[in-house]
């Protein structure tokens, strides 16, 4: 049995994964363990996770892969500055102490650090270091259940490609395209992210979620930035930017071009203006993105497609991607960040480094993403106790039967099952639930569960089999990275009054029988609930269907704005005391609020960050 | 010296011998910002990472 571990660390989202003989065992972002979100710092806790679930020591792990080559990176600094020079010198100011001191050291921090976890490990030549996209591309080839695929892997940037074009086939994969850095997609829809006033990294959900909202009138505009080609192919006129030498994301150039300077979150709100930018990145980010995929597929004639870095984040372009039937199948990694380069770094090893024969899973070799920590009933009801908490344990047909019926009635409900999600979307795991068919769900659960901007959407969940009878969809998507429309017959008309209502006003108005999912424009990032994969989960919503007729719950991650999501039965009940969830249902321990003791109530909302 | 030994490897394979000369003297203007300030944290600038 080969194991390998993987380690994504030093940039953002640092995470660890095991594999054995190229089966994924363990995966998990440092980020969920130190509550700190996107902690970039070396993973751990998350490297000891993986080590405890394996049963493993340290010393007994084969390689060890690193996501990325550090050295690259820094040839890519350098070069940069020496391009630009000498523009940049205030940013070079600030790279240079982190990386003569640190960075350019990463592999001897690598070693001292891993000593950490068993003494007894002195070989160094057992660590490797993949290359950032093809960590990125084979996270999305191998896991995925094709024999062969293309592989379209877009980020901000990892050492200097930003966009790779790779074919997989069998267990071989070959980078055949880059496009190199300053040219960035990523770094573009980050720009315009910075632009209207969100923080870089995290904002670019939020981005995406406003642009339904907006009017796209400033795509022309946006192409005075970037020249794209027919074959999607791209160069950023870097007179409009300053990422590449200086401490922000864009300049005055930049701002002219758009008439405004950047939007200060805090002093300014969100007005039309920045509804139209968000809208008109949107559609440009979908019309490149569209084009990459209808050249690669003209020119490898390969039906297969997989996504990961970034980009493939961004949901309504993938379910453009999807709608217009480009290619045949499309899989995406559910970690497409930089936390799953931990988990291709170790199946790039495995695979082409070490060229071991791979047989593909038709199912889902990423076990529906649950690749995280899992706590036994005895372990949740001695946390529980140890934290004050008031609860009763019941069956699981009683706590299925109350939590559909909570749900029903309007409650928002905590719902902690299994092992915990590995990426950055809750999937069933650690989730917040709520009834779909309210319409003042996703006000409330935005405003007083998840203390975030009102006008964020919220995704369904949905059983498999009932998909296409509420949604324009019929493929399946498991991990929430597609987004679908409402079908018509469940939606309504919006009257002439209504469609005049400034942006987020139009929430209020109930625009289908599922309003808390469905979004301005009638889309919903959609996730499907199969049995296998997900057998609780999939219950409750069989039950909820059951009682109301609808196969659908609100999902949103475990958590409140700027915090990741929960990892432990404790953090699941701060979150609860903290916020105003009305149930909890951890394991077969069933908590209501109005039960728990006065004093455990929390001041949670300031407690993280706003991101 | 593990580390000069791996760098020198480095610009063998990506055949960048003119960035040597850039290195050595970036790293003396380097280092001697590092000498001149308290602390290696600096703010999260995407690219520079």
């Amino acid at each position: 049995m080969t194991k390998i571990l993987g380690i994504s660390a030093f940039y953002h989202d640092s995470a660890a994964s095991i594999i054995e003989d190229g089966k994924i065992l363990a995966a998990a972002q440092e980020e969920r363990f130190t509550r700190k979100k996107h902690d970039s710092s070396y993973p751990f806790n998350a490297v000891e996770f993986v080590l405890k679930f394996t049963k493993n020591k340290l010393s007994e792990i084969d390689s060890i892969v690193f996501f990325e080559k550090p050295f690259l990176k820094f040839e890519r600094l350098l070069e940069t500055y020496v391009a630009f020079a000498p523009k940049g010198f205030g940013s070079f100011c600030k790279a240079m102490p982190i990386w003569l001191r640190e960075k350019l050291f990463q592999k001897k921090m690598l070693i001292d650090q891993l000593k950490k976890h068993d003494p007894n490990f002195k070989n160094s030549e057992k660590i490797f270091f993949s290359d950032h996209h093809l960590s990125h591309a084979a996270s999305a080839f191998f896991p995925s259940p094709f024999e062969e695929a293309i592989v379209l892997t877009a980020d901000g940037v990892g050492e200097w490609a930003t966009t790779t074009v790779a074919l997989g086939k069998k267990n071989k994969l070959e980078i055949k395209k880059e496009i190199h850095f300053p040219h960035s997609l990523g770094l573009l829809y980050s720009a315009f992210t910075y632009y209207t006033g969100f923080k870089v990294n995290s904002g670019e959900y939020k981005l995406m979620g406003l642009a339904p909202y907006g009017n796209p009138r400033f795509v022309k505009d946006i192409y005075k930035l970037i020249d794209v080609k027919d074959d999607g192919t791209f160069r950023l006129d870097q007179s409009y930017f300053n990422y590449s030498t200086g401490l922000t994301m864009t300049n005055k150039k930049f701002s002219k071009l758009f008439g405004k300077n950047p939007r200060n979150p805090k002093s300014e709100d969100i007005t039309q203006f920045h509804m139209d930018i968000a809208a008109s990145i949107q559609k440009v980010t979908e019309e490149i993105m569209i084009k990459l995929a209808i050249s690669i597929r003209n020119e490898f004639k390969v039906e297969n497609l997989c996504l990961a870095g970034g980009v493939a984040l961004n949901c309504v372009a993938n379910g453009k991607i999807l709608k217009k039937k480009i290619f045949k199948n499309i899989w995406i990694q559910p970690a497409a960040g930089d936390a799953g380069g931990a988990l291709g770094a170790a199946l790039a090893l495995w695979y082409i480094e070490n060229n071991n024969t791979r047989i593909v899973n038709k199912d889902d070799s990423m076990q529906g993403a649950f690749l995280g920590p899992e706590f036994s009933q005895s372990q949740i009801e001695n946390e529980l106790k140890d934290l004050g908490a008031n609860f009763e344990i019941l069956n699981e047909d009683d706590l299925i039967f109350k939590t559909a019926k909570d749900i029903s009635e309007g409650n928002a409900v905590g719902w902690f099952q299994g092992r915990m999600e590995f990426g950055p979307r809750a999937l069933g795991g650690r989730s917040i639930l709520g009834d779909p068919r309210s319409k003042s769900m996703q006000k409330n659960l935005n405003l007083k569960v998840k203390y975030r901007e009102s006008f964020r959407p919220f995704a369904p969940s949905i059983l498999k089999d009932d998909l296409s009878k509420w949604f324009d969809m019929n493929s399946d998507s498991p991990y929430m990275l597609i987004v679908g429309n409402v079908k018509a017959e469940k939606c309504t008309d919006m009257t002439e009054e209504q469609k005049q209502l400034f942006g987020i006003e139009k929430l209020n108005v109930a625009r289908s029988a599922i309003p808390a999912v469905t979004h301005i424009d009638y889309s919903s990032r959609v996730q499907t609930v199969n049995e296998q994969t997900n057998y609780k989960y999939f219950n409750l919503i069989a039950k909820f269907k059951e009682i109301t007729g609808c196969p659908i719950l609100v999902n949103t991650s475990f958590n409140v704005r700027g915090e990741p999501i929960v990892n432990s039965p404790k953090d699941a009940f701060n979150c609860f005391m903290g916020t105003e969830l009305d149930r909890l249902v951890i394991g077969n321990c069933y908590l209501t609020k109005e039960k728990q003791a006065k004093k455990l109530l929390k001041d949670y909302k300031e407690r993280f960050e706003l991101d | 010296m593990e580390f000069i030994k791996e760098f020198w490897k480095f610009l063998k394979v990506r055949k960048k011998y003119w960035l040597f000369p850039i290195i050595i003297v970036l790293a003396i203007f380097g280092g001697l910002i590092v000498l001149t300030q308290g602390s290696a944290v600096a703010p999260f600038i995407y690219t520079i990472f």
